[in-house]
């Protein structure tokens, strides 16, 4: 996975050594978060391609859903996506905490985040062991499981990303209120997983 | 395939950098969107060959109405194969991942594109995608079609469709992943004082692309992982059997799938707009129109991709929709055609390959159109649904249309990739066989298609093969064209003569530098002088440096 360009920026110090280099460091950053909000909007297309999906089959169906599914419980993921939410604006604390360069308060409120996402993983883990059906039982439940395990993925991702800020902010300088991309873009994923959870909360349990 | 090691010792603006490039960069992940656009280019076109051999296999299967060649279950295999291989391994990465990645840092003036190890990552993803489609050739063929509708495509072979699916989902990420970063290259790398109508029309084109990449993309990936469980796990998403729907899969497949001929076509007509008015030396007739109506395309293409399910019982007020909608596409494309034949008309014309791919392409998209606006309506479509009809209307706009493109584009842009010219007279024997081999191998099939002749068979009516003699040997001299082409690629390559900056006297940013270009790209600031397509416009402005100015005076000399 070498080779004589891999970076960019050393491309600039082996061949141009003036004017280059430090262009390259300014530039960057908007570009990323740009990169991320485009990246989000594929993420969101896939979403949307199996909300219709889901969507379609409902309308179809005679009955929804499909007589005998047992009753999907609303008090635990209700929980659930009120500790989902929640976790977006302590997050957004943390963002703040390091556009004022504290780094300790920005690793206490993604600490806090990080928890939150694992307790709502947790309690979906809970939840698929006590549905009483599974995925093939009928194309209720086949659905159900494809698109909260999809979105769970998403969590995990997530909630690396997070876990990854932490483990990068140890070394002392790594953020700081100039510079924070990765910070920024956990939080706009974190933010994004969250939106689809509504949504889908919505049309899989109150719609 | 390295050209650099090759390179002379005497081109004046070469940096020490591109001379000491070693050819195995071309083999190894690399960021340098020059070294990825070759290694797109490349793997693209052997996939191209392979595609092409099956092709021909296929014709060779059907120059007789009988089963003699392929057999019924490889039949069925190796269509499915020519059909993936050349949409995602071929016509796709060539047209956006190779040209794209080329053209674009060096036509907005910038030294790479904006993220380049998402984009070295976006290329090393293809390989991998394509070796399983391979290897499903020597395990188990995928065997339901390019569109693998279900329930076909969960009951015909476990391995081979699961090969299939995850082929293409890499090859979506792969897309995706480029997409994201030639739109954020385009909208914030140009240099300064370039604005978006500043902008080349191959970029406008790109801009489009890749937000139909963007958008239907994604939702190919929601169908696939929606098959994957039905073929695996047991569900019944699109299974009626177990409550589920086929007619789903078939929506979310087209929501991708007809925005993806305008993924293959768009930036086609990106290539040929700026192709035409370097080779015509006159202005662009309609820069903004060509611009809008890539925009237009993007948008209408998302809104009528049930215009192939017209026979799959899609209610009758749906049809009447998607019909006019498909009709209303036919406006901003005939606005393309229209402003590419004005451009050359009058033109100071220089008949050489790329010009003459350039209108070949016109020539042949523009039969594939009209066919297109004939098969939007639905009492013609229900007739000719999954005859030869649709073969011969899509092959007009996939391989007359991109492929005679992507050639002219290969013509056109070879001595600025490789800093050599291509021999010409072997280019116009590569086009005439191209042409000639062409129409003879694909007009027929309009008529097979009229009489009835259902595509997607092995054995076929008797009454049908002489047309279908034809047409196999229409695609023996289709094949055989590609031989000059390899031979002229290759050799001009390794021994052509030196190509200079601009050998074409062009306008736009990528001739303002060495042929190849640095690492890089620019040696010297590029200079924003005049629109891209000002031919035979005279202009008196102050260039900064000298270099540049003695580049621009040899432009206006030849206009
Ligand atoms: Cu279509």
């Amino acid at each position: 996975m070498t080779g004589s360009t891999l970076d960019p920026s050393q491309t600039s110090l082996n061949y141009h050594h003036d004017a280059t280099a430090a262009g390259h460091h300014e530039e960057h950053p908007d570009h990323r978060i740009f990169g991320i909000y485009m990246f989000l909007i594929a993420e969101s297309m896939i979403f949307l391609g199996l909300f219709t999906a889901y969507l379609t089959f409902r309308a179809v169906s005679p009955v929804w859903p499909p007589p005998g599914t047992p009753e999907t419980e609303l008090l635990l993921p209700g929980i659930n996506t009120i500790i989902l939410i929640s976790s977006s604006f302590v997050m957004n604390q943390g963002n703040r905490a390091i556009k004022q360069n504290n780094v300790a308060g920005m690793r206490a409120w993604f600490g806090a985040t990080a928890l939150m996402g694992a307790i709502f993983l947790a309690g979906q883990g809970y939840e698929y062991a006590h549905t009483g059906f599974g995925l093939t039982t009928n194309l209720f439940t086949s659905t159900f499981y494809v698109l909260t395990g999809f979105h769970g993925l998403h969590v995990c991702f997530g909630l690396s990303l997070i876990l990854l800020v932490l483990w990068r902010s140890l070394k002392p300088g790594r953020y700081s209120s100039e510079s924070h991309f990765g910070i920024e873009a956990a939080e706009l994923y974190w933010h994004f997983v969250d939106i689809v959870w509504i949504v889908l909360f919505t049309i899989l349990y109150l719609f | 395939m390295s050209a650099t090691s090759l390179e002379p010792k005497t081109e004046p603006h070469k940096s020490p950098a591109t001379e000491d490039r070693p050819w195995t960069d071309y083999f190894t992940f690399q960021t340098d969107h020059k070294v990825i656009a070759i290694q797109y280019f490349v793997i693209s076109f052997v996939f191209y060959l392979i595609g092409g051999a099956m092709a021909t296999a296929m014709r060779g299967e059907l120059a007789t109405p009988n089963p003699d060649l392929l057999g019924y279950d490889n039949y069925n295999g190796v269509l499915t194969l020519h059909g993936t291989i050349m949409i995602f391994l071929w016509i796709v990465p060539a047209g956006t991942g190779a040209f794209a990645n080329y053209l674009l840092p060096l036509m907005i003036g910038a030294k790479d594109m904006a993220f380049p190890r998402l984009n070295a990552l976006a290329f090393w993803i293809l390989p991998p995608a394509g070796v399983m489609l391979i290897v499903s050739l020597v395990t188990e063929t995928p065997q339901a079609g390019w569109t693998s509708y279900p329930p076909l495509s969960v009951t015909s072979g476990q391995l081979g469709e699961m090969l299939w699916i995850l082929s293409l989902l890499l090859v979506g990420t792969s897309s995706i992943l480029g997409a994201i970063n030639f739109i954020t290259t385009i909208i914030n790398m140009r240099i300064k004082d370039m604005t978006l109508f500043d902008m080349p029309l191959y970029c406008w084109a790109m801009l489009a692309t890749s937000i139909l990449v963007l958008v239907s993309t994604p939702v190919l990936a929601g169908a696939l992982i929606l098959l994957s469980f039905d073929l695996i796990a047991g569900t019944a998403f699109f299974n009626p059997t177990g409550g589920g729907d086929p007619i789903v899969y078939q929506h979310l497949f087209w929501f991708y799938s007809h925005p993806a001929v305008y993924i293959m076509i768009l930036p086609i007509f990106g290539l040929v707009s700026d192709i035409l008015p370097v080779h015509a030396r006159k202005p662009i007739f309609g820069y903004r129109a060509i611009a809008y109506s890539s925009l237009a395309i993007c948008f209408l293409g998302l809104v009528v991709w049930a215009h192939h399910m017209f026979t799959s019982g899609t209610p009758g007020w749906l049809r009447m929709f998607f019909m006019i909608a498909t009709m209303a596409i036919a406006v901003p494309t005939g606005i393309k055609v229209f402003s590419w034949v004005a451009t050359i008309w009058g033109g100071k014309i220089r008949l050489n390959s790329a010009m003459l791919f350039a209108i070949g392409f016109i020539s042949f998209f523009l039969v594939g159109g009209l066919s297109g606006v004939m098969v939007a309506s639905v009492p013609f479509d229900i007739h000719v649904h999954d005859t030869y009809f649709i073969v011969a209307h899509f092959h007009y706009v996939l391989f007359g249309g991109s492929v005679t493109g992507i050639y002219a584009g290969l013509y056109h842009w070879f001595p600025k990739m490789t800093g050599r010219m291509m021999n010409d007279t072997w280019g116009k024997v590569h086009f005439v066989l191209h042409f000639v081999g062409f129409n003879l191998c694909f007009f027929p099939m309009h008529i097979l298609g009229l009489q009835g002749m259902p595509r997607r068979v092995v054995q076929y009516n008797p009454e049908f093969a002489t047309l279908n003699m034809v047409c196999t040997v229409g695609s023996v001299l289709l094949a055989i064209s590609t031989i000059p082409f390899l031979i002229n690629a290759v050799w001009s390559w390794l021994y052509g003569p030196k190509a200079s900056a601009n050998p074409w006297k062009a306008l736009t940013l990528e001739w303002q530098t060495a042929s190849p270009p640095p690492i890089e790209n620019f040696d010297e600031e590029p200079v924003l002088w005049s629109g891209p397509y000002e031919y035979g416009i005279d202009f008196d402005r102050e260039a900064d440096e000298l270099s540049v100015r003695d580049l621009l005076a040899e432009v206006k000399a030849e206009m």
